[in-house]
């Protein structure tokens, strides 16, 4: 096996104590190859695991939209080589944990899948530009389909904190599939949950019920993730009404902080001309205009 | 004390781990300090704006990434007023990296970088033209010596020639580099290679044709270095699938005075400070105080000369 997989496989002990030259979060390095602790790493459905993790400090000061970069170990016949991105799904400062919610997909995730409660978990993070600052939001529309409730919740989460009221449309295959709608309401979300199932989902159906909604009490912000129909969408509100809107891009990626250029979207400007931004380094949350100028 | 230090020409190195060209950028300098490094070598540049090939961008292997990113370039201007002022606050040789259409331009960029922030100037010969089928200046004896010499009469900064393992004799394109005046020689770029899903019968790249790097690598440009060291007298810089401290002495044995480290350093952000920190306790270990006295070092197998072991197979099977 490669040496740097090795060191990059959590499952391998590394000394708890990081070489001089990992910096701490104070140092001016904010960014770190965290080295976490497994607690949780369960099934939540037949397809999401949510795993939480006990993280040095420098873990702990992610931002709602930003992610972290996860090594993943073997398994079976997997050798995942690159790390995977993942957004933080919530971060509790005062337990010094960060969790996860993800879909396994591949070679990676299945890895992911396989870490038990006591394992380490090499999380390099956090990175990214994460959603605007919720303080001072009156009305949150936040529209997630699959992974991207994963991505949204802990922005839902803050603007309720901040004191803003917060309308979280949660999409899904099947009402089993439908996540954190608990964790939602709790802390004062409305949550609308729509399915493919009961036809619910439909974005015409969908768009009704929310410019209703927006008739009665108007939205001043717009949050997305997890559907191209979605973030069309949301990108129609954001212009029909004059609020800022922003979507959290994924692509595939391998540094995770802007060397590479690997994980490029394209976006078209005013004139007409393309031009490639790293989700990694530029995102992975951008406004909502200039991301789906490709996709209209 | 062990003296890390190396010497390429006139510049010298704290340590012998910098990052290959295309894999470091500002984002690093906030996971560690970059002054602990060797020399800092930037992203290949054009004179010209490029925003790079169609993605998808990258394909992944068990030990090796395959990647089409082409050159996204901002050009001379944007490099000389941004990038040069960011990474001059690091107390190390910065490496500017340049590429160009014809052998006019090539000379054009090394005198626009013409400046005494920059320590010195590779040319990117070796990153396959993905305009030419994957052919690069490289590949051609005439227009790398052409490249090379243009170059170093447009400037008075070292020219380091970064030549691309795609050809059958390596060694021969690092004497011409020499011949030419090359400073330094960079042994090597990425392999050529493809994928197509056979789900869907198209390619995996965008661009068709990328560039396959990582330690799968290793054992292929170790080969290079060696027999690019072997004939020319100016330093060999080996680059290729290094992961860590091991590798780096590997190459130093085969005669590198120093290495490039790029792909490990996605999968293992901290890969060059790790490797640094390996190569010191390596020493201290050995008994070497000079990291220099490995160049080279590679010992004759139990003390037999290599050119005097018989290479049929039945002899040398354990
Ligand atoms: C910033 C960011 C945040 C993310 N947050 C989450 C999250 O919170 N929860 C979650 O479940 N997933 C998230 N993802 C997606 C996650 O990174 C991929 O699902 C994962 O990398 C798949 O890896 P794998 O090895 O399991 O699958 P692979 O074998 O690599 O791929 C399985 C399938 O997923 C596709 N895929 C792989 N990587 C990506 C990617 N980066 N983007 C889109 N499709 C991909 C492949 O084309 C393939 O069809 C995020 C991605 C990004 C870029
Ligand atoms: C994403 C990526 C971008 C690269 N860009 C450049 C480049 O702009 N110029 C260049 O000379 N080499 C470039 N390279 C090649 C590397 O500098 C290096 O030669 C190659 O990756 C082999 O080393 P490695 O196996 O350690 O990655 C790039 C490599 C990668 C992976």
């Amino acid at each position: 096996m490669p040496s740097a997989l090795r060191l990059a496989d959590p499952r391998v002990p590394i000394p708890d104590v990081h070489p001089p030259y990992v910096p701490a979060a104070s140092a001016g390095f904010p960014v770190a190859e965290n080295l976490c602790r497994v607690l949780v790493n369960a099934a939540v459905n037949d397809d999401y695991r949510l795993m939480v993790a006990a993280a040095p400090a420098a873990a702990l000061a992610a931002r709602p939209g930003q992610f972290f970069h996860l090594a993943c170990p073997p398994s079976g016949e997997d050798r995942p080589f690159l790390r995977r991105p993942m957004s933080i799904h919530a971060v509790d400062p005062a337990a010094g944990t960060i969790t996860f919610l993800y879909k396994v997909q591949g070679a990676g995730t299945r890895g992911l899948a396989t870490l038990a409660p006591g394992d380490r978990l090499d999380a390099f993070g956090p990175l990214g530009h994460g959603f605007a600052a919720p303080e001072g939001r009156r009305h949150l529309l936040m529209l997630a389909r699959g992974v991207g409730l994963a991505t949204l919740a802990p922005q839902a989460e803050a603007v309720a904190a901040a004191g803003g009221r917060v309308t979280a449309v949660l999409s899904a295959r099947a009402r089993d599939l439908v996540m954190a709608e608990d964790r939602l309401a709790a802390c004062g979300c409305d949550t609308l949950v729509v399915t493919d199932t009961d036809g619910t989902s439909a974005v015409e159906a969908l768009r009704a019920r929310i410019a209703a909604i927006h008739a009665e009490r108007p939205f001043d912000a717009i949050v997305t993730c997890g559907s191209d129909r979605l973030m069309r969408l949301a990108r129609d509100f954001a212009r029909a009404w004059g609020v800022p809107g922003e979507v959290a891009l994924e692509q595939h990626m391998a540094c995770a902080v802007g060397l590479c250029h690997a994980c490029v979207r394209p976006f078209v400007d005013a004139a007409g001309e393309t031009s490639y931004r790293r989700v990694c380094w530029d995102g992975p949350v951008f406004p909502i205009e200039e991301a789906t100028s490709w996709s209209i | 004390m062990v003296d890390l230090s190396v010497r390429i020409g006139s510049v010298t190195l704290a340590n012998p781990v910098m990052p290959g060209s295309g894999t470091l950028a500002e984002g690093l300098a906030d996971v560690f300090d970059l002054g602990r490094l060797g020399a800092i070598v930037t992203k290949t540049i054009t004179p010209d704006l490029r925003r790079g090939t169609l993605p998808p961008r990258l394909v992944e292997y068990r030990d090796a990434t395959l990647f089409a990113i082409g050159i996204p370039s901002l050009g001379p201007d944007y490099y000389l007023k941004k990038t040069v002022p960011f990474f001059a606050r690091f107390p190390t040789p910065l490496v500017a990296s340049v590429s160009a259409d014809t052998v006019e331009d090539f000379a054009r960029i090394a005198a626009r970088l013409d400046v005494p922030e920059i320590a010195a100037i590779e040319a990117n010969i070796s990153c396959p033209n993905l305009r030419a089928h994957g052919r690069a200046f490289g590949m051609d004896p005439v227009a790398t010596r052409d490249v090379i010499t243009a170059m170093k009469a447009a400037t008075t900064r070292p020219v380091w020639a970064k030549l691309t393992p795609n050809v059958g004799d390596i060694a021969g394109f690092a004497r011409i580099t020499e011949e030419a005046g090359a400073d330094a020689v960079i042994v090597a770029n990425a392999f050529l290679g493809m994928a197509i899903d056979p789900e869907t019968r198209e390619p995996r790249l965008g661009n068709v044709m990328g560039g396959l790097t990582g330690p799968a690598l290793k054992p292929l440009i170790l080969r290079m270095v060696h027999q690019c060291a072997e004939v020319v007298s100016i330093p060999v810089i080996g680059c290729g699938g290094i992961s860590d401290w091991s590798d780096v002495v590997e190459y130093m044995l085969a005669g590198a005075t120093a290495t490039q480290i790029g792909t490990a350093t996605f999968v293992t952000p901290t890969a060059m400070p790790r490797a640094i920190e390996g190569l010191e306790a390596y020493c201290r270990r050995h008994g070497i105080t000079r990291i220099a006295e490995l160049i080279g070092a590679m010992r004759p197998r139990g003390g037999v000369p290599t050119a005097a072991i018989d290479p049929v197979p039945a002899k040398v099977s354990a």
